[in-house]
């Protein structure tokens, strides 16, 4: 066989793997939405589940994840970016920068369900915290801060050094430096970078299992006060999240039409992911459009 | 007169200098701080994950070679046994199995974004395959459950749970991260090689086969051992489609387990410092040493970079 076959062959094979990648995946959202879009409804996304019966929501499980989510970027943000800025602008290259670097690399491809455990047995039983919102959203920072580490890292090496020159040419401190120059120039890839880690919090289920529980107490939607135990706003009360409840209802669900409720709930978990996921684009692409230069 | 003008000036700008210094410190402890946490957290979650896995061979006497070579996994009955084999092989073959799947699959998928359309794999491949990567693992188990169990129950012998199921949900998994790292790989290849290998009349294939695959080989494996490393350690989505049997199956079809289903479904279950809840620690502890593992393949993987 000549060699310009061998070519045309492979090249059809690679143009036939790449169709097939896309077929996957559109198979994969056209499948899940197909079949649970259906299901969703005003009812199903504000009611709560029901466990024997048919008919249950999500209610509940949806606003917990949201309410996951708002509490674990409150802790993760601040904590993410400090030690990113202290990676790449405090951080001299000696043994022990190096020695943190393969810290974080070690945490970042840590199991989830490795960050659940470690949660349920400090957070959970050592510190008392039961299987609660706080856990869980604990459980997650950790899970999650390599991830904005790395982000954040990434947002202020991109900042042109000349930027950073001329501001400690005026005389400015380095943290002014970093606070008012760096921070502003690296906003939009931080800010993507972590609404996709917002995507990936919301979806996360092996590490909440035994933090955040399996349980979700009824709540009253109209008690608003955070230290009330049915408040949907009390961070210290057990909270199913829909991630985790997706994976209750196909594990245990006795409900009759389980397999409907778990295709509804899919469903929302991947429309939410998308959202956040072109979100992250369009806000990126229309940050660095309106804050620099580039066309 | 004049002097004694200067002093003062001076001595005033010694004063408002105070406050930047206070700021510099302001800044250096806030970082310090994030950073110490999250270098504690670690160093007491491997602790914490350790004390509690070992305490399973020096609180109960459980022999640490038996846990890894033993096939029977009974923990309930009066002399309970614990063979926790069957979970690590369960472990293995299927992430191993979804990076022999993937492998290709990727490196052809960066072959088209970088060499084949640049235009069309950037704007279109690239994002789909990122948006994969963004899909929740219980979303892939549901699919599992309801897509490739029935199929493979149509198909082949046996219930259509079991170890290629696992493998199956778990290549899609991993296939971005073994794409993503390819792509970033080949695209980095110094143009003069390609056009090089080009001028001496080298077809597009033989140059992607002889001069970017073998270069760009090390970035390659780390892209594999990553999706490895992922596979291993995911949970409810191969739990979701393994079946959760105890013991080393027989075909790819059979119901069996892997660690992280063996802890996820039993962790509940057991009372907090029994035998049987140390002893999925113990799990967890040999989930989190292979973690270690593969992050010194991946470093070992990096310094063997040829460009």
């Amino acid at each position: 066989m000549s060699a310009k076959t061998v070519d045309k062959i492979a090249t059809g094979v690679i143009m036939c793997v790449a169709g097939f990648i896309i077929a996957v995946l559109l198979g994969l959202l056209g499948y899940i939405l197909i079949r649970g879009v259906g299901h969703i409804s005003w009812d199903f996304l504000t009611s709560a589940p029901e466990s024997i019966r048919a008919g249950g929501g999500i209610g509940p499980q949806l606003f917990n994840s949201l309410f996951l989510l708002v509490l674990t970027l409150i802790i993760t943000v601040p904590l993410g970016i400090g030690a990113g800025i202290y990676m790449s602008e405090y951080a001299k290259p000696s043994k022990l920068t190096s020695f943190i670097r393969l810290v974080v690399e070690v945490l970042s491809s840590f199991p989830s369900i490795i960050v659940g455990l470690f949660g349920l047995l400090v957070l959970v039983n050592k510190f008392g915290f039961g299987f609660s919102l706080f856990s869980g959203a604990l459980a997650l920072t950790i899970f999650n801060l390599p991830l904005m580490v790395r982000i954040t890292e990434q947002g202020l090496r991109g900042v042109p050094p000349q930027q950073k020159e001329a501001s400690f040419a005026l005389g400015i401190s380095k943290w002014k430096t970093i606070r008012s120059v760096l921070l502003p120039i690296a906003t939009p890839v931080i800010l993507s970078g972590t609404i996709l880690a917002a995507g990936r919090i919301f979806g996360e289920a092996a590490a909440l299992l035994f933090t955040a529980g399996m349980s979700s107490p009824r709540l009253d939607f109209t008690d608003w006060n955070p230290l009330d135990d049915r408040s949907p706003l009390n961070p210290f009360r057990p909270a199913e999240t829909l991630a985790v409840h997706i994976w209750k209802i196909n594990s245990e669900g006795l409900a009759p039409d389980a397999p409907q409720i778990a295709a509804g709930a899919s469903a929302v978990l991947i429309i939410m992911v998308l959202v956040f996921n072109l979100g992250a684009r369009a806000l990126g692409r229309y940050m660095t459009n309106k804050f620099t230069a580039a066309k | 007169m004049e002097r004694s003008v200067n002093m003062e000036r001076s001595y005033n700008k010694r004063q408002e200098a105070k406050p930047h210094i206070a700021e510099e410190w302001v800044g250096k402890i806030y970082t310090f701080i994030c950073i110490a946490f999250l270098v504690i957290t670690i160093f007491s979650m491997v602790y914490f994950v350790a004390s509690k896995g070992l305490s399973t061979f020096i609180v109960n006497g459980v022999n640490a070679f038996d846990l890894i070579t033993g096939v029977k996994w009974n923990p309930d009955i009066d002399i309970p046994q614990f063979g926790a084999l069957p979970f690590i092989f369960g472990s293995f073959s299927t992430s191993i199995l979804a990076a022999i799947i993937a492998a290709p699959l990727g490196f052809c998928a960066a072959v088209f974004i970088v060499e084949l359309a640049p235009k069309f794999g950037r704007r279109f491949l690239q994002p789909v395959i990122e948006l994969l990567a963004g899909i929740p693992s219980v979303v892939y188990g549901f699919v599992g459950l309801s897509v490739i169990v029935p199929l493979f129950r149509d198909l082949f012998p046996g219930q259509g749970i079991g170890i290629a199921a696992g493998a199956l949900v778990l290549s899609v998994m991993i296939l971005p991260t073994i794409t993503t790292i390819a792509t970033d790989a080949l695209s980095e290849l110094p143009a003069g090689l390609k056009e090089g290998s080009y001028a001496l009349g080298a077809t597009r294939w033989q140059t992607i086969y002889r001069v970017a695959l073998p270069t760009t080989m090390p970035q390659q494996m780390t892209g594999i051992v990553l999706g490895i490393a992922r596979a291993f350690g995911e949970a409810l989505a191969v739990q979701m489609v393994i079946g959760n049997a105890p013991h080393i199956p027989h075909s790819l079809f059979e119901s069996t387990s892997t660690l992280t289903s063996a802890i996820t479904l039993s962790m509940g279950n057991t009372a907090m410092g029994s035998v049987q809840n140390n002893v999925l620690w113990s799990l967890a502890l040999i989930l989190m040493l292979m973690t270690f593992v593969f992050v010194f393949i991946i470093r070992f993987l990096e310094g063997r970079k040829k460009l």
